[in-house]
């Protein structure tokens, strides 16, 4: 159990988080998270979030959904217990269609689902280590991690009150 | 820095502040049931009580408990099937396909939809499952080796198709609502008192913190989600009309029926939507949120696809008398003057002609109004769908075997049965979850409320300061 300490900065309004982060960055602080109630556009750009990979794996997912649902089909229909159904041929691709539509799209939502829910590390849990509960409200939080002899903490306090944070406060979590 | 457009009319009113959303919204999932939702659950469960007897019924003497005869084998139940279907698809429409147009205008109303979509599929899918009269053998449509030899289903079949169509429908909405109330039960989870609720809202919201990574990414998904929903629904309603179109009887046999059943669904879809949505801003005091913008914008959709849709029935006359097929040609004139006109005529009535009242701004923007030609669209478009399916059946091509149908108790008592039910499931949902979406409100609040909320001098000192760098730190 190691104890992690940090500063938050507490803002109430987006654009002015917006200014903050990229002046913070500038003075060469590293941010630790910034916790918004909903998602703000441009955050990305100045945090300086690298694009999400997630739509090359939800791409993969459709095609192994795909692949699968065509040689299930073309297997099943074709080779192992081949019957002539109304007159069609037994691999009667116009007819497998719908079928393999259907399975691309459950491959492509639920794997991408998943995907998205491992990376974030999200599963149901009973204790939840907010370090603000109104970032889920109406602040907008920014979390700055305290290394012992090396983050100077009052340097750190001027520099999110001068950025327009409106409280400062400081929270140790139990990792 | 609030803009107040001197064109559009705001989305939400009221001169609200992001706290003010997460007040509204929450109050009724903190506050103890009132008494006209506790009335209203009480009534719904008496209808789920009904369902469930229907249903023993069902299952214990078997399918001979419903009206069907030799001739007419689909009624009700398909009916219904179609008809709980289709209106699951306004939802997915609102969430998916207005997410892709950017309307704005989604944001107050996808969450309850895309409930109304789940909880609708769920009542469709209780049709054909009692039709096959043995539901516990129901994964035999699924394509998994069995005791016979590695006998297979048939892919070629449209009923097939249904199966993988409903389940990836139901499993994909079902991931894509859960996924945008994740945020939302966090916000509730941070805000609860009584230690139930906290550990509850805390599982259900499995540890959503809302950090800046965690929402780009997010609305990376809910993008794709969306991108990947469209065709799909799209295509139930297509694979539905399938099972209908790709048979050889008179009145089914028809190329028009994938686009045409679609714009059906949608009707309906949002024809419901508008019924439950009226209902619940009034129960909730939620009418900041969703307001007459909001039901004039779902009307002028309730016009264009009921144009779409008695465009449709006029396509089918003039497409039976083009090609010459006499039988074609007498599905439909018994339609409309057959025994069952009574069934066509309530059709036309409620679905062509009263939507297009619509085009007066002053019934599009009335309450009272919109209310009651929701509820007949409602009617109308299960009447279509008893249309399509009993008058074609009742008399096809061998007269010695033309028949009447008519409904036994049973058959009412699981229709009815499944309106207990969704709206069961309805009230749980209105009153445990967040019925508007908050965050996705709280990001349209700044470009399109009302009044703007005052901002103090200081903040907005900061907010007008002219962005620079933009993309310094962005490699």
């Amino acid at each position: 159990m190691t104890n992690k300490k940090f500063i938050l900065g507490v803002f109430e309004d987006e654009e002015v988080l917006l200014h903050a982060i990229e002046n913070i960055r500038a003075a060469g602080t590293k941010i630790y998270e910034v916790f918004t109630p909903f998602p703000v556009h441009g955050i990305d750009d100045v945090l300086g979030i690298k694009r999400s990979r997630l739509p090359i794996a939800a791409f993969l997912y459709g095609c192994c959904g795909l692949a699968f649902a065509l040689w299930m089909q073309i297997y099943m229909m074709g080779y192992d217990w081949p019957m002539i159904i109304g007159g069609k041929p037994h691999v009667a691709l116009p007819s497998f269609i719908p079928v393999s539509f259907e399975l691309t799209v459950f491959c492509t939502a639920h794997g991408m689902v998943l995907t998205f829910l491992i990376v974030c590390g999200l599963y149901p849990r009973l204790k939840v280590p907010v370090l603000d509960v109104r970032s889920t409200d109406d602040k907008f939080v920014m979390a700055i991690e305290v290394k012992e002899g090396v983050t100077d903490i009052t340097k750190v306090n001027d520099l999110l009150r001068s950025n327009g944070a409106v409280e400062v406060n400081q929270k140790e979590v139990e990792e | 820095m609030q803009h107040v457009s001197p064109i559009r009319e705001p989305l939400v009113t009221g001169g609200k502040t992001y706290h003010d959303i997460t007040e509204d919204v929450s109050r009724q999932v903190e506050a103890k049931p009132n008494i006209r939702w506790a009335i209203a659950l009480a009534v719904a469960l008496f209808f789920l009580g009904i369902f469930i007897y229907s249903v023993y019924r069902t299952l214990w003497y078997g399918i001979g408990e419903w009206g069907l005869n030799k001739t007419v084998g689909w009624a009700w139940d398909i009916t219904n099937f179609v008809w709980w279907v289709g209106i699951g698809h306004a939802g997915t429409l609102i969430s998916a396909i207005l997410l892709l147009f950017r309307q704005k205008w989604r944001s107050s109303i996808n969450r309850a939809a895309e409930a109304m979509t789940i909880f609708a599929v769920i009542c469709a899918a209780m049709f054909p499952v009692l039709h096959m009269g043995r539901p516990w053998l129901a994964y035999w449509v699924l394509p998994l080796p069995n005791t016979f030899g590695s006998l297979w289903v048939n892919f070629n079949s449209p009923l097939l198709w249904d199966v993988f169509a409903i389940s990836t429908y139901f499993t994909v909405s079902l991931v894509f609502w859960y996924l945008g109330l994740v945020p939302d039960f966090a916000t509730i989870r941070d805000r609860a008192t009584g230690p139930i609720a906290r550990r509850a809202y805390a599982l259900l919201s499995l540890g959503w913190k809302g950090s800046a990574k965690h929402w780009s990414r997010y609305e990376t998904v809910s993008l794709i989600l969306a991108g990947v929903s469209t065709p799909l629904v799209l295509s139930v309603h297509t694979i539905v009309s399938m099972d209908f179109a790709t048979a050889v009887i008179p009145g089914w046999h028809t190329t028009i029926f994938p686009p045409y059943f679609v714009a059906g669904a949608i009707f309906s879809g949002f024809a419901m939507v508008l019924t439950l949505m009226i209902i619940t801003r009034d129960v909730f005091r939620l009418k900041d949120y969703i307001t007459l913008e909001h039901i004039e914008s779902m009307n002028k959709v309730i016009i264009l696809t009921g144009s779409i849709v008695g465009v449709a029935y006029i396509t089918e006359f003039f497409i039976a008398w083009y090609s010459g097929v006499e039988y074609e040609q007498y599905a439909f004139i018994n339609r409309a003057t057959g025994p069952y006109w009574w069934a066509y005529w309530s059709m036309m009535t409620c679905n062509v002609i009263t939507p297009q009242l619509f085009w007066i701004r002053k019934i599009r923007r009335s309450i009272v109004a919109t209310f009651i030609i929701t509820i007949f669209v409602n009617i109308g478009m299960w009447f279509e769908r008893f249309v399509i399916i009993v008058t074609s059946l009742h008399r096809d091509y061998l007269p010695s075997s033309w028949v009447m149908f008519s409904p036994s108790s049973i058959d009412i008592g699981i229709y009815v049965g499944t309106l207990g039910l969704f709206f069961t499931l309805f009230l749980l949902f209105a009153k445990y979850f967040p019925v508007v979406n908050m965050f996705e409100v709280k990001t349209i609040l700044k470009s399109s409320s009302g009044v703007p909320h005052s901002l103090d001098p200081e903040k907005s000192m900061h907010a007008t300061t002219p962005v620079t760098h933009q993309n310094k730190h962005h490699d």
